[in-house]
C-alpha cells in the first residue's frame, strides 16, 4: 500500500518536474490563435469592428469577447475563413457594423485641399503624404480604404473611389458548364 | 556545315494534332509595314511585355518619327515602347487591348503622315559597353522574347557572368498548330537571324549554339543551314522531332541537351539558356542596326480564302491583316495564339502587338464547339500526355474544388497551358481553363495577402512611432525641467531656502520656467532692431515713432480696466 502510494507520487512528481521544465523552457512567445486571427483579417485597420484595429478584433475575437462576423471589409469569404479556423458557425455579417463593399481608394481633390495634415494624423497605415499648409495626397498602392480619412476633413476634399478591374488584375473565371438543350430523341 | 552525328534526347508526353501549316507557307512574307500600307491610325498599347507598365513620354498632339521611343520603361522588369511609324500622337487614352478579358489599358494612339520617317539610327557597339549598358540598351529597344510570353529579353542576356554559359539555344521549333511565322522568317531571313545569334553568343559567352528546328520545316532548316555555313562561326542547326510541344522552352532544352530543369529552377542555373528566333532578328536590328523593335511576322490562318505571314507594324489593328487573307463569311471568332494555346480576342478592331505570333480564325467548320463536359473518369490519359510530368488530374480536381493550396502541392505553377491534357481528355473537360482559374485565382489572393501584411507593418509601425513620441517628448519635458530646476537652485542657494515638499517644487520649477522664458522674449525684443530701418531719413523715424506711440495709446485703451485690488 505504502509502496504504491510512493510510486506513485515519484512519478506525479518526475512528470511534473518534466511538464514544469518544458512550459518554460518551450514557452511560446504570444497567442498563436491571434496571429492566425489576424492573418485571415483584412487588415485595413478601419475600426468598423468597434476595436482600435485589426490586431485588437483578433485578440478580442481570440478572448471569445467578439463575434467573427464584425469585419465588413473581410466579408463573407473573411467570416468563413474564421468560421473554420475556430470551429464556430458561420454567421451573415452583422449589419450594424457595416456593409461589405468593393474594394476603394480615397482620392484628395487637390484643388480643394488646404493642407490642414488632419487626414494625415488619421490614416492609420501612414499612406498620405503631405505637410502643413502643403498640398496632401494619397499613395493609392498603400491605401487600404478604411475610409477614416473622410470624417476629419474640414473641406470634405476626400473621396472613395472605387478600384475597377484591370488587364492586370482580372481573373479567369471559373470554367462553366454550358447547358444545351437535350437532342431531340425518337 | 554538314550537321554531326548526334544523340537527341525525349520529353515524356505532348501529342501530335493535325499541323494545318502548308496553306500560310505557300506565299512568301507579305510586308504591310510598307508606307502605302499604313494604317491611318495605329494603337500603341503601352504595356506589352512581362513587368511593369511604361511611362508614356510623348504629349498629344506631339510630332514622332519612327523608332521613337513613346513610352520608357518603368523599372527593370519593363521594356520600353516605340512609335512604328512617323506621325502625330493624337490621343494618350485607354483602349482595348488583345486580352481575353475585353479589358482596356492606357495605349498611344498614332495619326500616321505616311511618309514612315525613320528616326536617325545607329548601331550600337556591345564590345565596348559594359553589361549594365548592354542591358539598359535593350531594355530602351523594347526587345522582349517573341516566342509568346514576351518576357524582357535584357534579363535573360545577361553579360555578366562569369566564364559565360555553357549552351545557348535558338528556338525555332514553333510547335503549335496553324503558326507559321517563324517558319517564314528563317526562311526568308536566315542570314539576319544567324547575325542576331552570333550577337548573342558574344554577349553571353556561350560555349556552343544549338539551333532547333522541328522536322516539319525542310525549307527553314535549308536555310538556316546555308546561313550558319555563311557566318563562319560554329553554330549547330539541330533538327528535332516534330510532336507537340517541342518548341516550350523546359521541353526543348530537353530534347537538345538532355537537361530536365526541376521545379522552381530556371535554364539559367545549368547553364542553358533558351531565346526566340525572331528574338535573334530583333537583337540584330537592335544592336546591328540600331533599329528598336517595332514590327514582327504575324500569321493569319484558320478560316481564310488566303492564309498567310504578315510583317505588322506594332499597333495595327488586326481587322487590317485580316482583310488581306480575304476570310470566310462564317468566321465567328477570333483567336491570338494557335488552337491549342491560344485566347480569343473581343474584337476584330484590337491591335496588334509584342506577343501576338498568329491571329486565327475560326468557325464551328473548323473549330466544332466542345462537346459537354463529362466527369473524369480518372482514366489518366492526361497524365501520360503532360509535356511537364504533372498529374493534370489532380490539378483539376483540387482546381474544380478550389483547394489551391494542394493545387500548388502538385506544382501548378509548373503547368506550361500546352493544352495535351484537354487535348486528349475523353470527357472533354476544358483542363487548362481551371489551371488557369486557379492560377490567376492564387496570385490575386497572394497579391492581396502581401499588401495586407505590408498594412499590417505600417500600422505597427506607426503605433510604436506614436508610443516612441510620446516617451521622447516626456523625456525631452522632464530633461528640460531638471536642468531648469538646477539652475535656479544654484542661483537661489545662498538668498532663499528652498522649499522641500515635491509639490511646490514641481510649481516652482514651472514658474522659473516661465520666468525664463518671458525674460528670454523680453531680451530678444529689445535686441531686436528690424532691418529695414538701418537706413532711413530723420523724417521717416519720426513718422515711425509717431505711429508707435500711436499704437502704444491703443493698446493702452484696450487692456481691461481691472479693478485696483485685482
Amino acid at each position: 500500500m505504502f509502496e504504491a502510494i510512493l510510486v506513485m507520487s515519484v512519478g506525479a512528481i518526475v512528470l511534473g518536474a518534466a511538464l514544469g521544465y518544458a512550459a518554460v523552457k518551450f514557452r511560446v512567445e504570444g497567442d498563436p490563435l491571434v496571429e492566425k486571427i489576424d492573418a485571415i483579417l483584412p487588415q485595413t485597420q478601419c475600426g468598423q469592428c468597434s476595436f482600435p484595429g485589426c490586431k485588437p478584433y483578433a485578440q478580442a475575437i481570440a478572448r471569445g469577447e467578439a463575434e467573427i462576423n464584425q469585419c465588413p471589409p473581410g466579408g463573407e469569404d473573411g467570416i468563413r475563413k474564421l468560421a473554420d479556423l475556430l470551429g464556430r458557425e458561420f454567421k451573415p455579417l452583422s449589419a450594424e457594423h457595416g456593409i461589405e463593399k468593393p474594394k476603394a481608394v480615397a482620392v484628395i481633390d487637390e484643388q480643394t485641399c488646404i493642407g490642414c495634415t488632419l487626414c494625415i494624423q488619421a490614416c492609420p497605415v501612414d499612406a498620405i503624404v503631405g505637410a502643413a499648409k502643403q498640398m496632401h495626397t494619397i499613395i493609392a498602392e498603400q491605401c487600404t480604404g478604411c475610409e477614416l480619412c473622410l470624417p476629419p476633413c474640414p473641406v470634405d476634399c476626400i473621396t472613395m473611389e472605387t478600384l475597377h478591374e484591370t488587364v492586370e488584375t482580372w481573373k479567369w473565371k471559373y470554367p462553366v458548364v454550358t447547358l444545351h438543350p437535350a437532342a431531340n430523341l425518337q | 556545315m554538314t550537321t554531326p552525328l548526334r544523340s537527341l534526347f525525349d520529353f515524356n508526353g505532348g501529342v501530335k494534332p493535325d499541323y494545318h501549316k502548308d496553306a500560310s507557307t505557300r506565299l512568301s512574307i507579305g510586308v504591310l509595314s510598307a508606307p502605302t500600307e499604313v494604317p491611318t491610325e495605329l494603337v500603341i498599347p503601352l504595356h506589352q511585355s512581362i513587368g511593369g507598365t511604361p511611362r508614356p513620354i510623348v504629349a498629344v498632339g506631339e510630332q514622332v518619327k519612327k523608332g521613337q521611343r513613346i513610352g520608357d520603361a518603368d523599372g527593370d522588369v519593363s521594356s520600353a515602347v516605340h512609335a512604328s511609324t512617323s506621325g502625330t500622337v493624337s490621343a494618350i487614352e485607354m483602349r482595348r487591348m488583345p486580352h481575353p478579358s475585353g479589358l482596356s489599358s492606357l495605349c498611344v494612339v498614332l495619326e500616321t503622315d505616311g511618309r514612315d520617317e525613320w528616326i536617325a539610327c545607329q548601331a550600337f557597339d556591345h564590345k565596348l559597353a559594359t553589361p549594365q549598358e548592354i542591358r539598359d540598351y535593350l531594355r530602351d529597344c523594347g526587345v522582349v522574347g517573341l516566342g509568346g510570353a514576351v518576357f524582357p529579353t535584357h534579363l535573360k542576356l545577361n553579360a555578366d557572368r562569369q566564364g559565360g554559359i555553357e549552351t545557348l539555344i535558338i528556338n525555332g521549333a514553333e510547335c503549335e498548330p496553324y503558326i507559321t511565322c517563324d517558319d517564314m522568317l528563317m526562311r526568308e531571313r536566315a542570314n539576319d537571324i544567324v547575325r542576331g545569334v552570333v550577337l548573342m553568343r558574344e554577349i553571353l559567352g556561350a560555349k556552343q549554339v544549338r539551333i532547333g528546328i522541328e522536322d516539319n520545316k525542310p525549307e527553314a532548316i535549308a536555310a538556316m543551314q546555308v546561313a550558319v555555313g555563311d557566318c563562319g562561326d560554329d553554330l549547330q542547326v539541330v533538327v528535332v522531332p516534330t510532336r507537340y510541344p517541342a518548341g516550350g522552352a523546359k521541353q526543348l532544352i530537353r530534347v537538345i541537351t538532355g537537361i530536365e530543369v526541376p521545379h522552381g529552377k530556371r535554364s539559367i542555373d545549368y547553364d542553358v539558356q533558351c531565346f526566340n528566333v525572331a528574338t535573334a532578328l530583333a537583337i540584330y536590328e537592335a544592336i546591328g542596326l540600331g533599329r528598336p523593335l517595332i514590327s514582327r511576322i504575324v500569321t493569319v490562318a484558320g478560316n481564310v480564302d488566303a492564309p498567310r505571314n504578315f510583317d505588322v507594324l506594332i499597333g495595327t489593328p488586326i481587322k487590317k491583316i485580316i482583310a488581306a487573307c480575304s476570310p470566310l463569311p462564317d468566321t465567328n471568332r477570333l483567336i491570338m495564339g494557335g488552337p491549342m494555346m491560344g485566347v480569343e480576342m473581343p474584337g476584330d478592331e484590337v491591335p496588334v502587338v509584342k506577343a501576338t505570333n498568329c491571329i486565327l480564325l475560326g468557325s464551328n467548320k473548323i473549330f466544332p464547339p466542345p462537346a459537354p463536359e463529362m466527369p473524369c473518369i480518372r482514366c489518366g490519359e492526361c497524365a501520360l500526355a503532360c509535356p511537364a510530368d504533372l498529374q493534370p488530374l489532380e490539378l483539376y480536381w483540387f482546381s474544380r474544388a478550389k483547394i489551391f493550396g494542394k493545387a500548388q502541392e502538385y506544382h501548378l505553377f509548373d503547368c506550361i497551358e500546352c493544352g495535351c491534357c484537354s487535348y486528349v481528355c475523353p470527357s472533354n473537360i476544358p483542363l487548362v481553363d481551371y489551371y488557369r482559374f486557379a492560377k490567376s485565382e492564387i496570385w490575386a489572393r497572394e497579391k492581396e495577402k502581401s499588401l495586407a501584411d505590408e498594412a499590417r507593418d505600417r500600422f505597427e509601425f506607426r503605433q510604436f512611432r506614436d508610443v516612441r513620441d510620446e516617451q521622447e517628448k516626456s523625456a525631452r519635458l522632464a530633461a528640460r525641467a531638471a536642468a531648469a530646476a538646477a539652475a535656479k537652485q544654484l542661483a537661489t542657494t545662498d538668498t532663499v531656502a528652498i522649499p522641500n515638499t515635491e509639490a511646490s517644487t514641481e510649481a516652482n520649477e514651472k514658474a522659473a520656467l516661465i520666468a525664463a522664458a518671458i525674460a528670454r522674449a523680453r531680451e530678444q525684443q529689445v535686441t531686436a532692431t528690424p532691418q529695414n530701418m538701418q537706413q532711413l531719413s530723420a523724417e521717416q523715424l519720426a513718422e515711425i515713432s509717431a505711429i508707435e506711440a500711436r499704437r502704444a495709446e491703443i493698446r493702452e485703451q484696450a487692456k481691461p480696466h481691472l479693478p485696483p485690488d485685482a
